[in-house]
């Protein structure tokens, strides 16, 4: 099971090697993992995605986050109302006959062309864990993608 | 005032009495104040004395105990003794020395990334790289070291910081916002509590380390006469509960007593209180106490349902929490059916031995050590069987009187532990039950008992094996004793040659005389008990067994 869960943590040098190494030395998965500053620059702003076998790990994951003594907040979104986004960055094969079939997709999904050239363009899209598979699913059935980066999730309370 | 001397002044304004450290290139400017700076020095012969030391000082007093080593192989050399006192929640600090802050990350000559090295082994570090944050941070890390759930704290000190000047402004109060441990207990849960006790009628007390790291060892006592359960400790609980009180059952877990084993796999309702359920304690976890509730009282919420499935969790320092629950319990249960039961226990399962053969037994020698001091001393002991006879044989009445490496199990720990044991209780016999693998350790402390007058008592049980790794080769290895039989320096004459006194004992009728003349000595005494060879720790559920199904050769 995927859970998403936000911290915030003090913004010092030394945070997100204590958070690494939490995760690597209990063995925990970490999916995704975002981070960056907030409004107040002393804090930090973390979302991540963990993976967990059960209830049990998740519980223990955000104890032990909680016992870091540089971690301020520990917010798990599992049942918590909450929006989320992730911004994915595609470079694909681009040819000028491809342009209705692709336009024909960011209609029905999310995402757009932000630069192009020499046969190549590059899709930024912003959405949701569902629109950005629903598009990327559509996007791989033309074998176009070269290259994929994706921020991970972020997530905020609403 | 210079970073070195703002260093000194903050561990005094802390609390600190005695540091326990080794000089280096890159604490010499610490060093140079600590020349005619008034406060007590034990110089170590090795790093990794002084942070068991510092940690023995800690469990012995219960204050913050202090290390100090130079940066790279003097940091390196404190990180055994650092993940010990982390794993057995020890509140100390340790400083290090690094390298100047300009050549941090250069590989520079004795640079190591100590931070780095001992992120998951402190309980939090840091990294000081500007003077101005430097009583601050020694505030801090002596808040966090001794609070909540206590653990050991690093400091790291880049040499030019501890060069540079600025004004001392200590801080009297500290205040972190991300760091707020839970102290009261949740009033809800501690009644919910006080209901099922009341209800129970196979009660258990399961006390552990919490007990003594919270003080909270009066009203344990209280709420187990009040309610009337046998208490049982972990190891690390060993000295919360009088051993001698009638409803006492020893330490519980793989080499605890049958009659604690029984009565905590029986129990309907178990009372943890700052323990953990670690495996040794556990056994097998899916056959621990199938019959019990859980109510877990415990500083550290990520101990609670991390092991065993709790019922009723409270959170908090036990010292805050039994009080309330004690006064809530109205009506006690009625446990005179299952008293009677756990005494039929103890009569049937006795911890025994049988005088055999030519050799020492190392649970008489024990025998002997309690009769002369009835619990009124100091035993701190090294890893392995003659630990586990530690536990077994002597009763311990009172918090702080139990010394011993836990969570780690760290040979050469106990040594030097009693040293810092000594410094902190200086009127208290210290002793040490020391296997012939583990003493040679640490043995050059030997040197910081002789040159400061430290008078620690080193009982060898030597039995020309690591003993605890040959009974599991004798057990679950055939007998193939691979690298466990282990030669020793003739013991009277390296405790002469350094200027303490040493003793052979071979003989049962020497026993007594000769741990009567090392309490008399107004040294440091070594003891050599020429034990039996082979002798076991029983009784012994193997590793991953039911707690119940204890195995015992006497049989
Ligand atoms: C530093 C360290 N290395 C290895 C071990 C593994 N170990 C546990 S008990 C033991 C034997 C200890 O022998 P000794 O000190 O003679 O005590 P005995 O069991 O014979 O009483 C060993 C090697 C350990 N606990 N600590
Ligand atoms: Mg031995």
């Amino acid at each position: 099971m995927r859970h998403t869960i936000s911290v915030l943590v003090e913004n010092k040098f030394g945070v997100l090697a204590r958070i690494a190494g939490l995760f690597s030395a209990r063995g925990y998965n970490i999916a995704s993992l975002a981070v960056s500053e907030t409004m107040d620059p002393t804090i930090s702003y973390m979302t991540m995605v963990v993976e967990v076998k059960d209830e049990d790990v998740l519980e223990q994951i955000k104890k032990q986050l909680n016992k870091l003594i540089d971690v301020i907040t520990v917010t798990d979104f599992t049942k918590r109302e909450h929006i989320d986004r992730e911004l994915v960055l595609a470079k694909i094969n681009y040819a000028a006959k491809d342009k209705a079939k692709l336009e024909g997709i960011f209609d029905k999904f999310v995402g757009k062309i932000i630069h192009h050239k020499e046969g190549t363009a590059i899709i930024e899209a912003v959405g949701d864990t569902q629109q950005i598979k629903l598009l990327l699913d559509e996007l791989s059935k033309f074998g176009i993608i070269k290259e994929l980066v994706r921020t991970g999730k972020l997530a905020i309370s609403n | 005032m210079n970073g070195a001397r703002i260093l000194l002044e903050s561990l005094k304004r802390a609390g600190a009495e005695v540091i326990f450290g080794y000089p280096g290139g890159q604490v010499l400017p610490i060093f140079d104040q600590l020349y005619d700076f008034d406060i007590k020095f034990i110089l170590t012969r090795h790093e990794q004395g002084a942070a068991h030391a510092a940690d023995g000082f800690s469990r012995a007093t219960g204050k913050v105990g202090v290390c100090l080593a130079t940066s790279g192989p003097g940091a390196t050399n404190l990180v055994t003794g650092i993940a010990n006192a982390y794993m057995d929640s020890i509140p100390m600090v340790a400083i290090t020395g690094q390298v100047g802050t300009h050549l941090i990350g250069n590989d520079a000559f004795q640079e190591a990334d100590v931070t780095g090295i001992t992120r998951p082994i402190t309980k939090h570090n840091f990294l000081v790289k500007d003077v101005r944050d430097l009583a601050r941070t020694v505030a801090e890390a002596f808040y966090i070291a001794s609070s909540g759930r206590p653990g050991p704290v690093l400091i790291d000190i880049p040499v030019d910081v501890q060069r540079a000047e600025t004004e001392f402004i200590w801080p009297e109060r500290i205040e972190i916002r991300s760091y707020q441990p839970t102290y009261s207990g949740h009033p809800g849960q501690i009644k919910k509590a006080a209901k099922l006790i009341s209800s129970a009628k196979k009660p258990i007390i399961y006390a552990g380390g919490g007990i003594i790291s919270s003080g909270a060892h009066i009203l344990l006592r209280e709420l187990a006469e009040k309610i009337q359960a046998p208490v049982t400790t972990t190891f690390m609980g060993l000295g919360s509960f009088p051993g001698t009180h009638k409803l006492s059952l020893g330490m519980l877990g793989m080499h605890g007593t049958a009659y604690a084993n029984h009565a905590t796999m029986e129990s309907d309702l178990i009372i943890a209180i700052g323990a953990r359920f670690d495996d040794r304690v556990t056994g097998r976890l899916d056959t621990f106490a199938p019959y019990a509730k859980v109510i877990h009282i415990d500083i550290d919420p990520s101990s609670i349902s991390k092991n065993v499935r709790v019922d009723i969790p409270i959170v908090g320092d036990a010292k805050n929490i039994l009080g309330p629950l004690i006064n809530q319990i109205k009506k006690s249960p009625d446990t005179s059916a299952w008293l009677k039961t756990v005494e039929a226990w103890k009569k049937k399962h006795p911890l025994t031995y049988k005088h055999t053969g030519k050799f020492l037994k190392p649970q008489y020698i024990l025998e002997q050590l309690w009769d002369l001091t009835k619990g009124d001393a100091v035993i701190c002991t090294e890893v392995g069987q003659s630990q586990m006879w530690a536990c077994q044989w002597y009763n311990y009445l009172t918090p702080r009187t139990f010394i011993s490496s836990g969570g780690l199990g760290t040979m050469g720990f106990g040594f030097p532990a009693a040293i810092g044991a000594k410094v902190g209780r200086p009127e208290k016999e210290v002793f040490n039950i020391a296997g012939d693998g583990s003493i040679q350790m640490n043995i050059q402390e030997l040197a910081t008992c002789v040159a400061n007058k430290i008078n620690v008592k080193v009982l060898i049980f030597n039995n020309g094996f690591l003993g605890m790794v040959r009974q599991w080769q004798e057990l679950f290895y055939k007998k193939r004793y691979s690298y466990t039989p282990i030669t020793s320096p003739d013991y009277v004459k390296l405790a002469a040659s350094y200027g303490a006194l040493g003793i052979l004992v071979t003989k049962k009728s020497e026993v007594r005389k000769a741990l009567e003349k090392a309490i008399k000595t107004d040294n440091t005494v070594f003891i050599d008990f020429r034990i039996e060879p082979e002798e076991n720790v029983w009784p012994m559920v193997p590793a991953g067994q039911a707690i119940n199904k204890m195995i015992d050769g006497l049989a």
